[in-house]
């Protein structure tokens, strides 16, 4: 959604809220020109893996693509890394503003406490090194949304460093088997995130809103291990996934919650490595890998053409699905950093090292957060597959979706029904309704109650399957009934009357003698008759049954 | 002690003389010296008003303390809320800030009386006072009875109105609101010299606290690793007072101390036998320095000694190379802490609107005066990649150097160390300037700036008068955090050379029907 613009409705914050005119842009603006006639047809290209891309020249080896990721994942807190500013996304802008955050003169950064601990556990899941003491470092630039000339970030003794980050997929005829690779994580640093431009071409005027400005941000940069867009969206997708388990980021790549740049660059195997560039502006996983893929194309074919890359930053264009050349500020920037004066180095410790009578209000220990790290999403896949005999694809379908793995979970408590019953019935019926609709799972009008009761009810045969599939789509309907209450007021209970049903079934039979003919010839014509059966119960008896009479009469 | 005779808060509990009588007097005299130009901002109305409340809880009974209903004046680099803060800058006349300093909210809660803000070198870089967008500060002296008089013993009178001499700076507005009574206590702030030098040059007590005792939140920043809040007052109780009040943690400066600071309360010393003085004077007894301030340090030193102190010669063997050291992280620090300056939040803006750089260029040179803009050039440089090795860590090893060298006197057994605070004297301004900014920045901050280096408390006691009938003072060195000890040793000292009052003409000429004679002038806040 566009945030507004305009200034009215905050007169007492206007003085955060500027105008700069002209053409200022080159750092995050918008691509400078919206056609990319400089390759031609190369679009197409893109869309095709790497693997497939075309075949080395005799005694040539193939290419290889290096891709390194640097993110920022929104710190989710109640307030902002140095001040005391509430954080709220989609709040009216310049709204969250404190004077620190405007860079009034004189202001102070102050640690939020709660984005050290985020760190800490982010850094912990993604097995890195806690560094007991790490330094913030002031990054210089100008720019109209970020106030103070400088972001404060941890440029040379960041807060953990040395990690990895695993993430498997599925694989194989029918995704039964599971990859899993590995990227390093170099580092993970905090800083600060800066306040967003909004360019407004018509007025030839730039406004600022602050209200992001200031909100605490992880740094995760991570060491080239990644070959191509389908496994950076992988190792992405894992990243978001145990970021939103530890809580420590909602991490959603729309609202700019997950911000990932792509570093690509390609070469021949035992050759240095390439030129690289960067491609920045990607908002979803999808465009991540697309935007990568292009690259990778666009880099070989150009190298292959005699031509060279130039180290610049790129932008994804979604619509034209290629990246364009962002206008550069001329020439290299130079950031001057410079330890931050104003922010003592930050200490943390561990059981063993915590100072005896420390505040435990003043100090963080490490040991501390380590023991309250929830289950991480590998390992709650590979627990849903011991425990339920999930298959892979099904454990990563539930994580995908949020809720869905509490949703089923809630199922599974209340209900006596199989496992793989539950998972078929979560994942086929209640997600597909849900996709259908676009609507989340918390949005769902079926409750994991509703659904535990009418799974209760099939697996007590006490209706038919097709008949579980019309009480879930009354319940859909969220009229407020139980799943009882349809089936009773709908007559969906099974015939349990034997008698009766030997009598539909001769009945059937004598009506239609030619069916009873064709399944002498062809015995699957026999679901004709169990059709014709069923029918005439209005589907209430259960499939098998029938079957079973049918067989028994027509072999007698 | 005939300094401490008369107190004014003893007065205004036994009701003598009432908070709004002070603080009128003061704002008569503030009228009356206007030509000094100490002050940038006269708060006049909410002085009143503050004194006002002030009175009612006079009489009530409800007094909040020995601050109460006194008149303090404080920097123009403090921000106020509500009152213009302007740094002595175009870059931002007019600029109202929404919030108090920490140390302006505490003196207010103390029920101090706000006169005003006062001038200083634009952004506090500058040691004359004189660099100000509002005109050059004049030290009162200039216009005592013992200054005029000596002049008119030279044999070729020169215009009187040229040979006023400066403050020192940067804080001399708030060191010229003290000299010429225009209030009790002012705040200064300190990164080089910049509350003791304008102190040792206008004759008063100047505070420089331990780096992290006193909060910096609301300090418009020089360089934020090396400035102290600084107190000017007339007696080193009165400052002791002040600083009782503003130490402590503030959660809002990150660099405070996090022990609990009690309220200082200095006690009379009466033997000084078991003290170890330590007089650096291998690096102090350089050759601009004057022989009159020379012949006061020693004697300064021999007073110690006939008392029973022990005297030690000590080496900072590193400390010369301060100042050069100081230049490199100073202006480092200073372009970072001015790229907030580009007009688009607060402050002066441009009418150039082609692009945003072209307005950010046009603000700032606008905005700025040469010599900030020099040393933002300067820091930049030595901030690049290629020489941030070369510059930027070393001058942090220099630093660190030094910082050793005084944790080794100190560890030595030294108590305080005792050095003189300026070269001479207060020169005319017509001297001063025919050296730029930063030849005499350079000069001036010799025998100071090493202190903001390694973080330690300092302060200048006047001592005596020069030939020419100038203040002289002396500074004091103390360890870090032991502020308390080194004021005991101080105020010690101030009894014992018994600094005279400044003879002004307005007090003598016009004041004289309203003040009894010397009164107010001799006027301390607490015995």
């Amino acid at each position: 959604m566009a945030a507004p613009v305009l200034c009215s409705g905050c007169p007492q914050r206007c003085w955060a809220l500027v105008w700069v005119y002209g053409r200022c842009r080159h750092r995050r603006g918008a691509p400078v020109g919206s056609t990319c006639n400089w390759m031609r047809g190369q679009s197409s290209v893109a869309q095709q893996p790497l693997h497939t891309a075309r075949k080395p020249r005799k005694g040539e080896p193939e290419w290889a693509a290096v891709v390194g990721l640097e993110i920022h994942a929104q710190i989710s807190s109640n307030s902002k890394l140095f001040s005391g500013s509430q954080v709220c996304f989609a709040a009216p802008p310049n709204s969250l503003v404190s004077f620190f955050d405007a860079s009034l003169p004189g202001t102070l950064p102050v640690l939020n406490r709660r984005c050290v601990e985020a760190a800490v556990m982010t850094g912990l899941a993604l097995n890195c090194h806690i560094n007991k003491k790490s330094l913030f470092d002031r990054k210089h630039y100008f720019y109209a949304d970020l106030p103070a000339g400088y972001q404060i970030t941890q440029h040379r003794l960041p807060i953990a460093v040395n990690g990895s980050l695993a993430y498997s997929s599925c694989a194989g005829t029918k995704q039964s088997q599971m990859t899993t690779r590995t990227v390093r994580v170099k580092q993970i640093q905090l800083e600060q995130d800066s306040g967003k431009s909004l360019h407004d071409d018509l007025r030839s005027q730039t406004l600022i809103d602050l209200n992001r400005a200031g909100i605490g941000l992880l740094e995760l940069v991570l060491e080239p291990d990644v070959s191509c867009g389908e496994e950076a969206a992988t190792a992405v997708r894992e990243l978001q996934l145990i970021l939103q388990a530890l809580g420590t980021s909602h991490a959603g790549m729309a609202e700019g919650q997950l911000r990932v740049d792509a570093n690509v660059s390609v070469h021949r195997p035992g050759e240095p490595l390439g030129i690289r560039t960067e491609v920045k502006n990607l908002n979803s996983i999808r465009f991540l890998a697309k935007a990568i893929d292009y690259e990778i194309q666009r880099q070989i074919q150009e190298l292959e053409n005699g031509g060279e890359i130039l180290n610049e930053t790129r932008s994804f264009d979604y619509k034209l699905g290629c990246t364009v050349p962002m206008r550069d500020k001329e020439g290299k920037q130079d950031y001057r950093f410079m330890p931050e004066p104003n922010l003592p180095p930050l200490l943390l410790y561990d059981t063993a090292s915590l100072p005896a009578g420390a505040d435990s209000q003043q100090v963080i220990n490490i040991d501390q957060i380590r023991e309250r790290l929830p289950e991480l999403p590998r390992v709650t896949r590979e627990r849903l597959v011991q425990q339920y005999g999930m298959s892979w694809d099904h454990s990563f379908t539930l994580l995908n979706e949020v809720d869905l793995l509490a949703f089923f979970q809630n199922v599974m408590k209340e209900t006596r029904a199989e496992p793989k019953k539950v998972t078929s019935w979560v994942l086929n019926t209640f997600l597909g309704y849900l996709k259908q609709q676009n609507l989340a799972v918390r949005e769902s009008p079926v409750t994991a109650s509703a659904l535990a009761e009418l799974l209760d009810l099939l697996d007590s045969k006490a209706i038919s399957s097709s008949a579980a599939k019309q009480v879930f789509e009354e319940l859909w309907k969220n009229e407020g009934k139980t799943p009882a209450q349809i089936v009773s007021e709908k007559k969906l209970e099974l015939m349990q009357d034997q008698e009766a049903l030997e009598q539909l079934c001769h009945s059937v039979m004598q009506a239609h003698p030619h069916v009873v003919m064709d399944v002498k010839g062809n015995p699957r014509a026999i679901n004709k008759l169990i059709g014709l059966v069923r029918k005439a119960t209005l589907s209430r008896a259960d499939p098998t049954v029938i079957k079973t009479i049918l067989e028994r009469k027509l072999s007698s | 002690s005939h300094s401490l005779r008369e107190m004014v808060s003893a007065a205004l509990k036994q009701g003598q003389i009432t908070p709004t009588e002070l603080c009128q007097k003061c704002l008569s005299l503030i009228k009356k010296t206007k030509y000094l130009n100490a002050y940038i901002t006269v708060t006049e109305e909410v002085a009143l008003k503050q004194a006002e409340e002030s009175e009612k809880r006079y009489k009530n009974g409800q007094s909040l303390g020995v601050l109460d209903g006194i008149p303090i004046a404080i920097k123009d680099n403090f921000s106020t809320s509500g009152i213009e803060t302007t740094c002595a800058s175009n870059m931002l006349k007019g600029y109202v800030p929404p919030y108090n300093a920490t140390v302006v909210q505490k003196l207010l809660d103390q029920g101090a009386l706000l006169m005003g803000k006062t001038n200083l070198d634009e952004f506090a870089m500058g040691s004359g006072s004189t660099d100000s967008v509002f005109g050059p500060v004049k030290n009162p002296w200039s216009y005592s009875k013992q200054y005029r008089e000596r002049r008119r013993q030279k044999p070729h009178g020169e215009n009187e109105d040229s040979n006023w001499v400066i403050t020192g700076g940067s804080s001399g507005g708030s060191a010229a609101a003290v000299s010429a009574f225009t209030c009790f206590a002012a705040l200064g702030s300190d990164t080089g010299g910049s509350t003791r030098n304008p102190a040792a040059l206008c004759g008063l007590v100047g505070v420089k606290p331990s780096y992290g005792l006193v909060s910096r939140h609301g300090l418009i920043p020089l360089v934020n690793s090396m400035d102290a809040p600084g107190i000017l007052t007339r007696y080193v109780d009165d400052a002791a007072v002040v600083l009782g009040m503003l130490a402590g943690h503030d959660p809002k400066d990150s660099t405070t101390v996090q022990d609990p600071v009690k309220p200082f309360t200095l006690p009379s010393l009466t033997d000084v036998s078991k003290l170890c003085i330590g007089i650096p004077k291998k690096e102090y007894l350089v050759p601009e320095l004057s022989s009159e301030v020379r012949s006061l340090w020693s004697k300064a030193a021999d007073l110690f000694e006939s008392e029973g102190a022990k005297v030690v010669e000590v080496s900072l063997p590193h400390i010369s190379y301060s100042i050069v050291c100081y230049h490199v992280l100073c202006t480092s620090e200073v372009a970072s802490n001015m790229a907030r300056f580009d007009g688009l939040q607060y402050g002066h803006r441009c009418d150039i609107d082609v692009s945003t750089e072209a307005m950010y260029a046009a603000t700032r040179r606008e905005g700025f005066n040469e010599v900030v803009r020099g040393r933002i050039l300067s820091g930049n440089f030595f901030l690049l990649k290629e020489n941030y090795e070369n510059y930027f860590i070393k001058a942090q090893k220099v630093r660190r150097l030094i910082a050793n060298d005084f944790v080794n006197v100190f560890n030595s057994g030294v108590d305080v160390l005792l050095t003189p605070t300026t070269l001479s004297a207060a020169v005319p301004y017509l001297e001063f300037i025919k050296e730029d900014n930063r030849t005499r920045s350079a000069q001036d901050d010799i025998f100071t700036q090493a202190v903001n280096m390694a973080g330690l408390p300092a302060v200048n006691i006047p001592v005596a008068l020069s030939n020419q009938g100038l203040p002289i003072g002396l500074q004091f060195i103390g360890r870090a955090f032991c502020d308390q000890q080194l004021l005991t040793i101080a105020k010690w000292f101030e009894k014992q050379v018994e600094f005279p009052v400044t003879q002004l003409q307005e007090l003598m000429d016009d004041c004289s029907s309203v003040l009894e004679n010397g009164k107010l002038a001799s006027m301390s806040l607490k015995q």
